[in-house]
């Protein structure tokens, strides 16, 4: 393909920026100087654009050093890579991570998210807005930043040669203020120890998340060395037996699934670590992440080993900047320690929630738009690459370890006949206590709410933006599959954001359709347009003070069914489910 | 004797149900296929035969036993046994919402009547959505040869597909954006003349809102004197190499005001070059001008 690029040359720092990830370039035709021999033989062809995948990289590459992708370094990226500018234009433009204006080296991402509004996040936004000027200069309102337990949270970094970041937790105005005038930044957020643990959180904490030593002596690696004995049909049977449902949001079986990756014939197999958390209201991976890293690796082990992966992936938010340094050294430490057998890579994704669907992060790794893909195909015959891929969650792996170890049948006994193991929640909003807690599955949401020490309840959002509100008469669900499902809820992600009698509805409904049409990834109708109309609808109605609904009640009710029936995919297909349940259940619109 | 000759796999049939017929089509078709081999006649926006499905309009939706959610009929795959509902309750309701959804942000006035009798049949009401958020924006006229008006533009992706591996392999243009704000884009929104463009207009061929638009059109639509009831269309073959294109050149007042070439077509598939689809001023240089 001819590739035609017509914009100015890249500076010296953003070639320098690409270069640090491909190495300097071999010849005019990947953009480099012209050599004499460039006139007679041209390089590139297929060797050159199989390296599409390294787009993102690269593009990461670029918005931490110069702090935005310039056409000039677009450009340059194209001719390494060999790939059309328009193509590459409609990757960076896709991705909220990339920004296509100069903004200046320093971004602060405030959440202004569900539950950091219960925090106080919309008074902070205001009081930027009216001192510092409107979101969009150095200062940007975000969607759930997965640090909903330290609420009101942000995100601040600086690009340069040495790029920062920083996870910030119970920010101020004050803070925030200062830091957008230059100064110093407030410590990293505190991470809090879960609150209530089962088998599966019991390594928090009891060892040096960045030692793999320290790992060992907690018992760590005895599953996977568990899994070569057995050998893999046998832990197949035993993730079979344990009826574990993926902990993704989706409620797959698991042993299912692996057994469908490890039959297919075609070859190579790819394992992909889901580690995009980027639904409202949820931190688990973050934490697993950060606090029991080589537990993510070492399911991942098994699940490798078990169904044939030649190769694994690890896609991390963005957002996760301390989550992805750890797995990255846990990966380093444990090959280096010849632990691994396959290689395990780290992929950082860009700020879009839709590239946590499995096939849409499939495409955001091969360095395209995250644009969900029809199925079937499903991944375990198509998948990444076009081959068999598992994709698992990572509180999915990290139940490996104990359904190893224990056995199939010691799993099952925990939980409830449909619904087996435990489960990790993620409570925020107006409670004493948030953070993570590990229980049975069946346990009645009141008892975890009670735990967390909730009062005076107006409601409860159970799933995240893609699940239903509960009313305080509703707590006594258990929380399991089927129990959620009984009464037309579901667990969703884990997240279990709470409102309390104060907390205002109104604005929390509106938040979460704007999440929708902000986060839909545009390709299909009734999303696309849907999700915007959703939100129009809604704000005029909640506008409005008494007068007739009626008919708009209708309309919404009419894309619900439209984009729950025909929408490519899970976020079209739940996207009217929270606004729907929250006008049905609570007393939003009389007031 | 002759070598024997490989003629393929000889092809298996699948037997379906749709609306309660049963029908048998060969295996790898889909169920637009067996729709059309039935009669049935199916809304489509973003299929085309001689693109990739790409399944994004939602148009063609069919509900499939067993199926949580409905399918798109253009890609999906029959397979044995299929039981295929075309005109449900949730089939008609959904073809209706992505009409008015479409409807309500886009200017579809110049979609084929086709596209209009669709609107009637499942009784699509753009305007109840009320005042909203639409793509309105000016035309794009860059150059000489075609103009881009992205305020028709439903987001087919056929542009796209045209330019790209399924014909061009020009890679000029691409979806840009997310959500709402997704469009059709160059490469940081330049002009075309800066763009990859090589101006074949297979873009122009496949789209089917008349976003994209051969210039001349777009000028006589502004003079008010575009009359397709006074265009005769005259088939005829590319004069420049020896491909063999099939042209069909559209002309009003003896003057060519566009070429396309038809989508059936052996040897061109609808797809074109620069010179076959724009090269035609030669023809109307008359003598003393
Ligand atoms: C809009 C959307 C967002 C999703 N986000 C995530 C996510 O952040 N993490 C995740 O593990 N799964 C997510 N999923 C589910 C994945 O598609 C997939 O089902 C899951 O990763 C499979 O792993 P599991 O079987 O271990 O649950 C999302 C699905 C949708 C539709
Ligand atoms: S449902 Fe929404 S997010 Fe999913 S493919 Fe369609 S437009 Fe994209
Ligand atoms: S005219 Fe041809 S090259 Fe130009 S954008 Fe259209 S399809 Fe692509
Ligand atoms: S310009 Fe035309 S062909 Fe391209 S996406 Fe829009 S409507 Fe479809
Ligand atoms: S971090 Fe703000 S809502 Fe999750
Ligand atoms: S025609 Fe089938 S989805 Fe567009």
């Amino acid at each position: 393909m001819d590739i035609r690029t017509t914009g100015g040359p890249a500076t010296a720092e953003e070639m320098a920026a690409v270069d640090s990830l491909l190495g300097p370039a071999d010849s005019l035709w990947s953009g480099g100087e012209r050599r004499p021999a460039d006139d007679h033989v041209a390089y590139g062809g297929r060797s050159r654009r199989s390296q599409r995948h390294l787009l993102l990289p690269v593009l990461h590459a670029i918005q931490d050093r110069i702090g935005w992708v310039s056409r000039g370094a677009l450009e340059y990226a194209c001719r390494r890579l060999s790939i059309p500018p328009a193509e590459a234009f409609g990757v960076v433009s896709f991705y909220a991570r990339f920004a296509l204006h100069d903004r200046g080296p320093l971004a602060l991402h405030v959440c202004d998210d569900v539950a950091c509004k219960c925090a106080g996040a919309d008074e902070i936004c205001a009081r930027l807005e009216s001192t510092v000027g409107p979101a969009g200069g150095a200062w940007h309102r975000s969607a759930c930043l997965g640090l909903c337990d330290v609420a009101p949270a942000a995100l601040v970094e600086r690009s340069g040669a040495a790029h920062e970041e920083r996870q910030l937790g119970s920010i101020t105005f004050e803070e925030a203020d200062g830091i957008l005038r230059g100064g110093a930044w407030p410590r990293e957020a505190a991470r809090p120890m879960p609150r209530q643990r089962g088998r599966m959180l019991r390594r928090i904490g009891e060892y040096d998340p960045d030692s793999l030593d320290g790992y060992l002596s907690v018992g760590g690696f005895e599953a996977l060395a568990r899994a070569r004995d057995v050998g893999a049909e046998a832990v197949i049977r035993e993730v079979t037996d344990a009826r574990l449902l993926g902990r993704g949001g989706a409620a797959f079986p698991t042993g299912r699934k692996w057994e469908s990756v490890a039959k297919a014939v075609a070859r190579p197999h790819y394992l992909v670590c889901n580690a995009d958390e980027s639904e409202p209201g949820t931190f688990k991976d973050r934490v697993l992440m950060e606090s029991d890293p080589f537990a993510v690796v070492e399911g991942m082990a098994i699940a490798a080993f078990a169904t044939g992966c030649d190769k694994g992936f690890v896609y991390i938010r963005t957002e996760y900047p301390l989550a992805r340094k750890r797995i990255e050294n846990a990966i380093a430490q444990t090959s280096a320690r010849g632990l691994l057998d396959i290689d395990i890579e780290v992929r950082r994704g860009a700020g879009v929630y839709i590239c946590g669907e499995e096939t849409a992060l499939f495409n955001s790794i091969e360095g395209k738009r995250g644009e969900p893909r029809n199925k079937p195909p499903f991944p375990v015959e198509v998948g990444l690459f076009g081959k068999p891929t598992l994709p698992n969650n990572v509180e999915t792996l990290v139940n490996m370890l104990d359904i190893v170890v224990g056995g199939g049948a010691a799993f099952v006994s925990i939980g409830t006949k449909d619904s087996s193991g435990t489960r990790q929640f993620c409570v925020s909003g107006d409670v004493e206590r948030p953070g993570l807690y590990e229980v049975a599955m069946g346990t009645p949401l009141r008892a975890l709410l009670d735990m967390a020490g909730s009062h005076k309840l107006q409601a409860v959002l159970l799933g995240g933006a893609a699940g239903s509100f509960l009313t305080p008469e509703q707590v006594d669900v258990p929380l399991s599959f089927e129990g959620t499902r009984a009464i037309g809820a579901t667990l969703g992600s884990g997240a279990v954001i709470v409102f309390g009698e104060t907390a205002d509805m109104k604005q929390v409904l509106l938040r979460i359709a704007r999440f929708f049409r902000d986060e839909s990834c545009g390709q299909c109708v009734p999303c696309r347009v849907g999700t915007k109309r959703q939100e129009e609808i809604l704000e005029r109605m909640l506008a409005s003070h008494g007068g007739d609904s009626r008919a708009d009640v209708m309309l919404l009710s009419d894309i619900a069914q439209a984009m729950r029936d025909a929408s490519i995919c899970g976020l079209g297909q739940t996207a009217a489910s929270a606004i729907a349940s929250g006008l049905t259940q609570l007393k939003v619109l009389n007031g | 004797m002759a070598d024997a000759v490989f003629v393929g796999m000889p092809k298996r049939m699948v037997g379906l149900s749709i609306d309660g017929r049963d029908v048998e089509v060969v295996e790898g078709s889909t169920i637009l296929d067996a729709c059309r081999r039935m009669a049935i006649d199916t809304p489509t926006l973003c299929q085309l035969d001689n693109l990739t499905p790409i399944n994004v309009c939602r148009v063609c939706v069919v509900e499939l036993e067993g199926s949580r959610v409905l399918v798109p009929a253009c890609s999906r795959k029959v397979e044995a046994g299929m039981k295929v509902r075309t005109d449900s309750k949730r089939v008609r309701h959904s073809r209706r919402l992505v009409l008015e959804l479409l409807g309500s942000s886009v200017d579809m006035s110049l979609c084929s009547p086709e596209v209009r009798g669709w609107m009637a049949r499942y009784g699509a009401e753009p305007d109840r959505f009320g005042a909203v958020a639409t793509v309105a924006q000016p035309v794009k006229v860059d150059n000489d040869l075609y103009v881009r008006d992205y305020s028709r533009c439903i987001l087919c992706y056929k542009c796209v597909e045209a330019c790209g591996v399924d014909a061009q392999n020009t890679f000029a243009i691409g979806v840009a954006g997310r959500g709402f704000d997704a469009h059709i884009s160059t490469e940081f929104d330049v002009g075309l003349p800066d763009s990859a463009c090589v101006y074949c207009g297979n873009c122009i061929g496949v789209c089917p809102t008349g976003a994209l638009m051969f210039k001349s059109e777009h000028d006589m639509r502004a003079a008010g004197t575009w009359d397709e009831s006074a265009q005769n269309v005259t088939e005829t073959v590319c004069p420049y190499c020896g491909v063999g294109c099939m042209l069909e050149l559209h002309v009003q007042d003896n003057t060519i005001v566009k070429v396309t070439s038809p989508l059936d077509h052996s040897v061109t598939a609808g797809h074109l070059c620069v010179k076959g689809r724009f090269g035609f001023e030669f023809v109307q240089r008359r003598r003393g001008e």
